[in-house]
């Protein structure tokens, strides 16, 4: 059976099908990611003081991060531009250097889970904190490059411009009232900044495989159906654009304020 | 767009370099003003508007240009005007919740 309108408008939409099919797919998107914004809001605005945790991610990190989703999205819009202008050559360049750019954001993400998850925090019996990366691990003790803190607030909303000095710290195994990484269920701030950055990455990496699928498989649809192929790069590019512009309002939320 | 003609295309190179240019140097400024404390005292509120202006402007250029969406047809605003208005009523619910007189106690 043959697809309808994959190449010549509806007459009544004045668009081919797929084109409509990614909007309302995206509109869904919106509600999907606008919920979680709201659920974020909601977290923040009730966290109780000193709890929200500030200047936790790595900005350097985020930044370029940022620069390489941008970077893939000209890539991507030039990649469309090269199959409309019959360059399929460059069409291949574009959007390998998009997929790199796919790879090299998922790689700083992993950078960053792996630092939070080998980031500790310990409440000692006394009431007070360690908190650091996790160096050893015995049944005796527990020793993190770190700092110690008396109160929480200390940790998650460091003063403008102060640096804990860091240094290997031990704590025996009898002083560890509890002892946790910084996962997703360390406090409500991790929870959602894993919650909304791991759907955001799940959509990088789906966004990749039907680029990579395009960019192995297009050249037999180029030579029998260009049009269809120039079609289906436009939407699959219409959903990494809104994967792009999902993390530009992510970014400064999560790293910066 | 799908119903651009080559010509048509080659033209807009331009104009998506352009937009490129503008999302880095909005990348930077985000994260410049960041480090800036705009507002009172105590307050991070000037901030978060600093930083969602900079997000939205970047975000209208993405969606207006490289999304076509400043010269789409009639169909995909039709689209677009739902979700807002639904992307809208969220946001206000989730302001209004957050708003103590919106609170109902009983007796």
């Amino acid at each position: 059976m043959e697809i309808p309108y994959t190449v010549k408008p509806r007459p009544d939409t004045g668009l081919y099908n797929a084109k409509v099919g990614i909007w309302l797919f995206l509109a869904s998107e919106v509600m999907l990611f606008g919920a979680l914004f709201s659920a974020y809001i909601l977290l923040r605005v009730g966290a109780p003081a000193g709890t929200w945790s500030h200047g936790l991610l790595n900005v350097p990190l985020g930044t370029t991060n940022t620069l390489v989703l941008i970077t893939s999205s000209i890539t991507v819009v030039m990649a469309w531009v090269s199959l409309k202008m019959n360059q399929f050559g460059k069409f291949r360049i574009y959007q390998g250097i998009t997929l790199l750019c796919a790879i090299t954001f998922v790689g700083i993400k992993s950078v960053e889970y792996h630092d939070k998850f080998t980031h500790y925090q310990i409440l000692k019996t006394d009431g007070t904190y360690v908190d650091g990366h996790m160096v050893e691990k015995t049944a005796d003790h527990v020793t993190l490059n770190g700092f110690e803190a008396k109160e929480l607030i200390e940790i998650n909303e460091p003063k403008h411009g102060e640096h804990h000095e860091h240094k290997h710290i031990t704590v025996p195994t009898s002083e560890i009232k509890k002892i946790g990484n910084y996962g997703p269920a360390h406090n409500t701030y991790t929870a959602i900044y894993f919650t909304l950055t791991g759907l955001h990455a799940l959509h990088v990496i789906g966004g990749a495989i039907v680029i990579c699928f395009l960019w192995l498989r297009g050249g037999k649809m180029w030579k029998t159906d260009p049009a269809r192929l120039t079609n289906r790069v436009e939407v699959s590019g219409l959903f990494w654009h809104f994967v792009d512009l999902v993390w530009i309002f992510l970014f400064p939320i999560l790293y910066l304020l | 767009m799908s119903d651009h003609s080559n010509h048509d295309v080659s033209k807009d190179i331009r104009g998506y370099l352009i937009v490129f240019g503008a999302l880095i140097i909005g990348t930077i400024l985000t994260v410049w003003a960041s480090t800036i404390h705009f507002g009172k005292e105590g307050s991070n509120t000037a901030n978060i508007v600093v930083a969602l202006v900079i997000a939205g402007t970047k975000a209208f250029l993405v969606a207006g240009y490289f999304m076509h969406l400043i010269s789409e047809k009639k169909m995909i605003y039709s689209i677009l005007a739902f979700t807002g208005f639904f992307f809208a009523g969220l946001m206000y619910l989730t302001v209004w919740s957050m708003d103590p007189n919106s609170i109902v106690h009983f007796k």
